[in-house]
């Protein structure tokens, strides 16, 4: 994804020269034909993320639209108080960039890993959170994160993430794009978790369950009229995200279900557990802890379907 | 520079009237700290930058950051006495309603950037002064800090970048009355010696007398260096100045004076 990034970050930036990228000292030679194409609209601001955002802030004040770029937990830990103060306050249009959200950097340990910065971004106001499912939802929602008057937070994978799409798709953000369709369950699904919850879909439907599935790439605004209809017309409605299941989708959903007493369907809420994951391993061995592999999660849902 | 330094005093006293007034109506704190800055507030507006009111949305004109947002008082008194809002603004100062709260919010008119918790100014103002860099504007940039501010780390990440980027038309002054809200601010953080932090870190730093308003004018006038650096002003001032019973008494930071002390405080501010 982070290539996918690098790549329409360069072609937006030929479209629009007020586009700058700061990058927290990471990205080493990923930016090396934005660098050379312009070379004064690229910063590494060093390792200092509270910083990179209040220059941020800043270079928005001053005319011009910057994109900030680096792991996504320091981006959104390290630097809250920054992003809630210099960019909600005054709601200025900077885009942060998140790159290996959730378990990305799974092998690097906790102080790498993020499966709360939804849950913290989601609760400050004037807030777009974005988590693409692939590279091509990633391109699409860059450009339109890009036309926002505010500041706006896109949760990306690391590398080598499957495509989903074939082509890049007409993207709205605050409005779900539906994946596959199916009539008992609905699986909302918000970033890299994708290819898995389609094969959870598939399987599903396999022994009769028919399945719906919807990339949910904005998690703020929520589709809530989506929701409207899904809580209406499906039993169950799942949330899958590489976050914890506190705050994120899945958080977000609940508490608009707690809102709207209409609400048939029941929720189910897949993520990662409100755990610290101290064990090394790699991605793959970190979603396995958590529960979050195909067959876990079609176990899941099949038991909280039957029930 | 516009006005006299006569002048400008008498700007000055005015503005301190005002931070003495607004304070005892409303019951809010950081006299001291609003004091203490007064000069450095009016050499801005009436000595160096570009602020015209007139152009306020106007991307060519100069930028001026009170990150010390405690000090609100002394920034609306100035911004009242320019016109940048009306003075009528402040007789609702605090209240329920009021554009202007305790801590500059963005959106006020002259008011750029939310300060209120310290360490913001310094990046923000970096980020601007790139902006006009990139789009190669010659407007410049101020950031008024206090000393107690250089506890926070975001200002010595931002005083590592910016000689980095050569951005000398970005400069800080810092109002070192030595105190902060609690303690001494050469205890509480080894703080001293200032200027030569600065230096160290690349900038052109310079000690002045923060009350000295023509110097002020000067530093904020002078050509950008010529090697790129940018400019700090460690500002000696006193907390409280002005009033003889405030000065470098440190319970000033939070108490408010009762209408029998400003008659006496205003009393030594004369001639207004």
């Amino acid at each position: 994804m982070r290539n996918a990034f690098a790549d329409e970050i360069t072609t937006l930036a030929e479209r629009d020269s007020r586009i700058v990228l700061l990058s927290g000292d990471i990205g080493n030679r990923l930016f090396n034909d934005f660098k050379e194409r312009y070379p004064s609209r690229f910063y590494n601001t060093g390792v200092a993320e509270a910083d990179m955002i209040g220059i941020a802030a800043g270079l928005a004040l001053g005319g011009l639209k910057p994109v900030v770029y680096t792991i996504a937990s320091f981006a959104i830990y390290r630097a809250f108080e920054q992003i809630r103060v210099d960019l909600c306050y005054p709601n200025l249009p900077v885009v942060i960039v998140g790159v290996g959200a959730g378990l990305g950097y799974a092998s690097n340990g906790p102080t790498h890993h993020s499966c709360e910065d939804v849950a913290v971004l989601r609760a400050l106001p004037n807030m777009t959170v974005l988590a693409p499912a692939d590279a091509w939802e990633l391109r699409s929602l860059l450009e339109a994160a890009l036309q926002l008057t505010g500041p706006s937070y896109l949760r990306i994978g690391k590398k080598g993430e499957p495509l989903v799409h074939e082509t890049r798709p007409a993207i709205q953000i605050g409005q779900a794009l539906e994946i596959r369709s199916g009539s008992d369950i609905a699986i909302l699904c918000s970033g890299t978790l994708m290819p898995q919850t389609l094969k959870v879909a598939s399987d599903l439907e396999s022994t009769g369950i028919k399945t719906s599935v919807f990339s949910m790439h904005t998690i703020k605004p929520l589709d809530e009229k989506l929701l409207g209809r899904l809580f209406r017309d499906v039993k169950l409605v799942v949330t899958i995200e590489e976050h914890s299941r506190i705050g994120g989708l899945g958080g977000a959903v609940a508490e608009w279900k707690a809102d709207h007493f209409q609400a048939n369907a029941r929720l189910l809420r897949l993520g990662t557990p409100d755990q610290i994951l101290h064990h090394s391993g790699e991605q793959e061995h970190a979603l396995e802890m958590c529960g979050l592999t195909v067959e876990k999660m079609t176990s899941a849902i099949r038991q909280a379907s039957a029930g | 520079m516009t006005a006299s330094v006569d002048e400008l005093h008498l700007i000055a006293r005015r503005i301190r009237k005002t931070v003495l007034e607004l304070s005892h109506r409303a019951g809010t704190p950081h006299l001291g700290s609003s004091l203490s800055c007064v000069e450095m507030v009016v050499a801005a507006y009436w000595g160096g930058l570009k602020l015209d009111p007139a152009f306020a949305a106007d991307l060519s004109q100069d930028r001026f950051i009170l990150s010390k947002g405690h000090a609100a008082t002394t920034l609306y008194a100035a911004l009242a006495m320019k016109g940048i809002f009306p003075e009528s603004w402040l007789e609702d100062y605090a209240k329920p309603g009021s554009p202007l709260g305790e801590h500059p919010s963005p959106g006020t008119p002259g008011i750029d950037v939310a300060t209120g918790s310290l360490g913001h100014g310094l990046p923000v103002g970096i980020g601007l002064a790139l902006a006009s860099r990139i789009q190669g504007r010659d407007d410049r940039v101020c950031v008024l800090m206090s000393d107690g501010e250089c506890n926070e780390g975001s200002v010595w990440e931002g005083a590592l970048f910016a000689p980095a980027q050569q951005l000398n038309r970005l400069t800080v002054m810092i109002d070192y009355n030595k105190w902060q809200a609690t303690g001494r601010s050469d205890e509480v953080t080894a703080l001293a010696p200032l200027r030569e932090k600065w230096s160290a870190f690349g900038w052109r730093a310079v000690e002045v007398d923060g009350h000295d308003v023509a110097k002020l004018v000067y530093w904020l006038n002078a050509p950008p260096d010529a090697d790129g650096r940018p400019t700090v002003l460690v500002a000696h001032t006193v907390k409280g100045k002005g009033v003889s019973f405030m000065e470098d008494d440190n319970n000033w930071h939070y108490r408010i004076p009762s209408s029998s002390e400003v008659t006496r405080a205003l009393a030594e501010l004369q001639p207004l």
